[in-house]
């Protein structure tokens, strides 16, 4: 199975990259971006795993090694397998 | 009093650390690999500033599941001295020896700069040689030094007195000036809760020495070798005589 975790920062967290890259996209003239959000992607391999085995294990290594849950969120889908 | 220098790949601030301890402060001092288990009985762990693990992932990230840093935690839950320096903040701050995180520095710039910092209680063991409300100017180098914390966090560690250093002007004032790379409430340094865990974005061993334009940076090293030989009778300083430097 493959998975995709999105990693960004919580709305509540200052996102100074994301404010940069608005802030270009202003100066280029794409004036209806009102907010821009980095993030980082992450796609895992899961070997011999089941949707209710990436349910439980996905959220347990975004906590505790791929978001630091102090300042970010994660979503996360299933890209290949069920 | 043994002090132990933490090496993880990517470290570079390392030497330098162990040279301020070891030829300026006149202490034993080992360097410490962070594959191995054993701290090698030393009183207080340093971990210095770098780019442990290249930053990846996030600062600190990666260096906090490095086996001797488990000893590390269990050294600092048994009331054992830990400094973290830059990186070694980040580190204690992923590891949960200190509450918060950092963000990128508010201007997106690597910030390498002498800054000014006040010593906002000089009752810890990392500030006794020092004085409440006392300047030191100390290097800053980092990317990551946008202190955060959620502000429930924050009001913990404002009652508390958990923040020790705060940025500040020449003068000794909080300003948003002084405040370079954005962190809250003027962040530079904070102590955890029982006292024995610091960590501090500047560089104290950057500043150790008078050819390197600043010796304040030893007021912290002095701190810790004044709370940790106190507690043996034989070494105590003479009374009356409050270190300051040494």
């Amino acid at each position: 199975m493959k998975v995709r975790i999105l990693v960004s920062f919580k709305d509540s967290v200052l996102d100074p990259q994301g404010q940069t890259v608005k802030n270009a996209l202003h100066t280029m003239g794409y004036a209806a971006v009102t907010d821009v959000r980095q993030g980082k992607v992450f796609e895992l391999d899961l070997e011999g795993a089941t949707r209710k085995d990436a349910e439980t294990l996905v959220p347990e290594i975004a906590r505790r090694v791929l978001a630091n849950p102090i300042i970010e969120k994660f979503d996360w889908e299933i890209l290949k397998g069920r | 009093m043994k002090f132990g220098v933490v090496r993880f790949p990517g470290s570079n601030c390392d030497f330098d650390t162990v040279h301020a301890l070891r030829d300026v402060m006149k202490r034993p001092t080992v360097m410490l690999w962070h594959k191995d288990h054993d701290l090698q009985g030393v009183d207080c762990v340093v971990l210095p500033g770098g780019f442990s693990y290249g930053d990846y992932l996030r600062a600190g990230a990666i260096a906090r599941f490095s086996p001797l840093m488990q000893e590390v935690k269990a050294f600092a839950r048994d009331g054992g001295r830990v400094l973290g320096i830059c990186n070694g903040f980040q580190i204690l701050l992923e590891l949960g020896l200190l509450p918060g995180a950092m963000l990128r520095n508010k201007n997106l710039k690597f910030l390498c700069q002498h800054v000014h910092i006040r010593i906002e209680d000089a009752r810890t063991d990392f500030t006794r040689a020092g004085q409440k409300g006392q300047v030191l100017r100390i290097p800053i180098a980092h990317f990551d030094g946008n202190y955060y914390a959620p502000a429930r966090i924050l009001k913990d560690l404002e009652r508390d007195g958990q923040v020790v250093f705060r940025y500040c002007d020449a003068g000794g004032k909080v300003t948003a000036e002084a405040n370079v790379n954005g962190s809250l409430a003027h962040i530079a340094g904070i102590r955890n809760k029982e006292g024995n865990v610091l960590g501090l974005m500047p560089h104290p061993e950057r500043a150790s020495e008078a050819l390197l334009g600043s010796e304040d940076g030893r007021t912290i090293f002095a701190s810790l070798i004044l709370s940790l030989e106190r507690r043996k009778p034989a070494r105590r300083p003479a009374t009356g005589k409050k270190a300051r430097h040494d």
